[in-house]
């Protein structure tokens, strides 16, 4: 099954296909086909054993009522009421309302600001490279690390976050607090991510301004378009692919957003910021209603891998476009 | 998701006037100062003293010190003044400081050892994954798999699961094995998450290297697998670097699971961060500290990625 041919397989070219696959063999080790399979076969093995067997066992799980504080009593089938329970559980809503809202609000800021970035750094002024590397630190750091540090950073007292801001506004720095107020608590956690994740969006955004070919814009120079006409018909349509894929693999990490936000706020005050995987993971790890919580991954995971295909199709006709 | 947007050509824009280029500068450069002050703070605060880092209002300008640094390492007790007038003269600077405090050094804390095992996890599951991953982008790449597509995809797919959804069957089926919390444990779970990036970021970098290459190898009498180690790998080092730093920064920064699947033994740094307690609450310098060292190599490692970022952080969907 090889797809190279080689040019010395012409000496043996008289041989009978039988044999010349045995010379083949002898002269060059393993055949290519066995040599494919050894290669792919232990990354597969792998995520069998740690990926699909535990899926599967989990949707086996999701049918039943167990719960793992209470694990001596018998494995009992529920058939689809873990679904039901959940799909009719009002709370359950709200926490993917809280999720979506997050979604939306953080992509939504992380690609104005990126994008704007993008453009500024795209003018090449001197040492814009160091900047860049400067910008781009927040995205490669824990995010668990970020969220506990954040805490710090936003606590009303001796945080200098609150003092920066009456700084600006003149309202006393005491008076408020980000990570504890209803009002205040679902834009921290818009504004950690956005200052993690900013960069990611403007990184991407660049490539896609850096792949427009200069004879466009002199083309366009030659036609006497302003730079508004520029921007709307040559920059922001060649960079849309690059932003449809920066907010896909956005979105869809925000959607299993669990680390920063479980150390900036754990889903408080209340459950203001409680975003679907802090419900998932109070269900399965502080009740540990195993069946009930394997059910809930079930529906988030479908949601992700429905959404994404969905999105990658929109992407695709983008970019034959 | 596959070959997306990929640019193979650099191109620079129509120069931008200079009046333009200073705009852009002054408000990057802003933005840049901004994102770095959060940073800045936290490596400050490591060397603030516990009455200085929870100041109100917040200190800007103090008296440095490595108290921070050393809470970290170590557990200490209080103790009264006549007590410590009594012990024998401090042997260390560090004893010293602690004793200034009126506390005694009691012992080493667990830092070390949580450090060891984010090495550990982060090194064996970087190098089983890169590993791996390299064979299978090398199969993937060079010859013809029946259903390659639907193969990618599906290594692709592991990772769109939320990580609190994975853990809850891991978690059942690590007890029954015995590997909660155990390094082997961690390893292998981290092993099967990076090895998807490792598949499609190294596929993309073996796609680059011509098979004329391995072919003139080929002719040359070296068996396919000779031809692998001495033609494709030379060429391939650049970007299983690239891959492997990318592995071992997921692997070192991954909490959901650290804090769901282990609990002492196997612990890594995320979750032991911010336990980190001194009296009443968090030990704030200690804490800085703590995540001083651990972010320290990860900027160095980004200032090395810089030019495969772009790869790393879309799975290799766009090129630059």
């Amino acid at each position: 099954m090889t797809t190279i041919t080689q040019p010395d397989d012409a000496a043996i070219s008289g041989m009978g296909a039988a044999a010349r696959a045995r010379t083949t063999r002898r002269v060059r080790g393993l055949s290519d086909r066995t040599i494919a399979w050894l290669f792919v076969a232990p990354t597969i093995a792998l995520l069998l054993a740690i990926n699909i067997f535990p899926l599967v066992w989990m949707i086996r799980l999701s049918f039943t009522s167990l719960n793992l504080s209470m694990s001596y009593l018998p494995l009992r089938f529920v058939g689809l009421d873990n679904f039901t329970d959940i799909l009719g559980d009002e709370d359950v809503w709200l926490r993917l309302q809280t999720t979506a809202q997050f979604v939306i609000s953080s992509v939504a800021l992380q690609v104005i600001i990126g994008f704007g970035l993008a453009l500024l750094i795209n003018r090449q002024f001197r040492g814009h490279s160091f900047w860049t590397t400067i910008i781009l630190l927040p995205m490669m750091l824990s995010p668990a690390v970020v969220g506990n540090f954040w805490t710090l950073l936003l606590q009303p007292q001796i945080g200098p976050f609150n003092y920066l801001i009456s700084l600006f506004t003149g309202v006393p720095p005491s008076s408020f607090s980000m990570t504890g107020q209803v009002a205040l608590a679902p834009w921290t956690i818009v504004l950690v991510d956005t200052w993690m994740w900013a960069p990611y969006v403007m990184l991407i955004c660049l490539a896609g301004l850096r792949s427009i070919p200069d004879y466009i814009y002199e083309a366009a120079e030659v036609d006497r378009a302003s730079a508004w006409r520029q921007f709307w018909s040559i920059t922001l349509p060649m960079t849309v692919p690059f932003l449809m894929l920066a907010v896909l693999f956005r979105a869809i990490e925000n959607f299993k957003m669990f680390d920063m936000v479980n150390l900036l706020t754990s889903g408080g005050p209340g459950s203001t910021t409680e975003l679907v995987s802090i419900t998932l993971k109070r269900a399965a790890f502080e009740k540990w209603r195993t069946g009930y919580s394997s059910a809930l991954a079930i529906i988030l995971f479908v949601t992700v891998f429905g959404a994404a295909n969905i999105y990658v199709k929109a992407l695709n006709k983008v970019k034959q476009r | 998701m596959t070959s997306a947007v990929a640019s193979s050509t650099a191109h620079s824009i129509v120069e931008a006037s200079p009046r333009s280029k200073a705009f852009a500068s002054a408000l990057v450069i802003l933005y840049a100062v901004i994102t770095i002050l959060p940073l800045l703070w936290i490596v400050a605060t490591a060397f603030k003293s516990q009455s200085d880092a929870i100041a109100y209002p917040p200190k800007v300008l103090f008296e440095p010190t490595l108290e921070g640094y050393v809470n970290l390492f170590t557990v200490r007790t209080r103790q009264t003044p006549d007590f410590i007038a009594k012990l024998p003269p401090p042997e260390t600077w560090y004893d010293k400081l602690v004793r200034e405090r009126d506390m005694v050094i009691a012992g080493p804390s667990k830092v070390v050892p949580r450090f060891v095992n984010s090495l550990i996890i982060g090194f064996g599951s970087t190098f089983l994954a890169v590993f791996l991953g390299t064979l299978a982008a090398y199969a993937f790449s060079r010859f013809r798999i029946p259903l390659a597509d639907d193969l990618l995809f599906f290594i692709l797919s592991t990772r769109m699961m939320p990580p609190v959804a994975v853990a809850i069957p891991i978690y059942l089926m690590y007890r029954q094995l015995n590997l909660t919390d155990t390094r082997l444990g961690m390893i292998l779970l981290y092993t099967a998450v990076n090895v998807s990036l490792a598949v499609w970021l190294l596929k993309g970098f073996i796609d680059e290297i011509p098979r004329e290459y391995e072919e003139a190898a080929l002719v040359d009498g070296y068996t396919r697998l000779q031809a692998l180690r001495k033609v494709v790998l030379p060429q391939a080092v650049t970007g299983i670097a690239a891959t492997a730093i990318f592995c071992l920064i997921f692997s070192w920064n991954e909490y959901a699971f650290a804090v769901l699947l282990t609990s002492g033994e196997a612990q890594t740094m995320p979750p032991f961060i911010p336990f980190i307690i001194g009296e009443g609450g968090q030990d704030w310098p200690a804490v800085a500290a703590a995540t001083t060292l651990f972010v320290v190599p990860i900027v160095l490692f980004t200032v090395l990625l810089r030019k495969h970022l772009l790869r790393g952080i879309t799975f290799g969907a766009v090129r630059k």
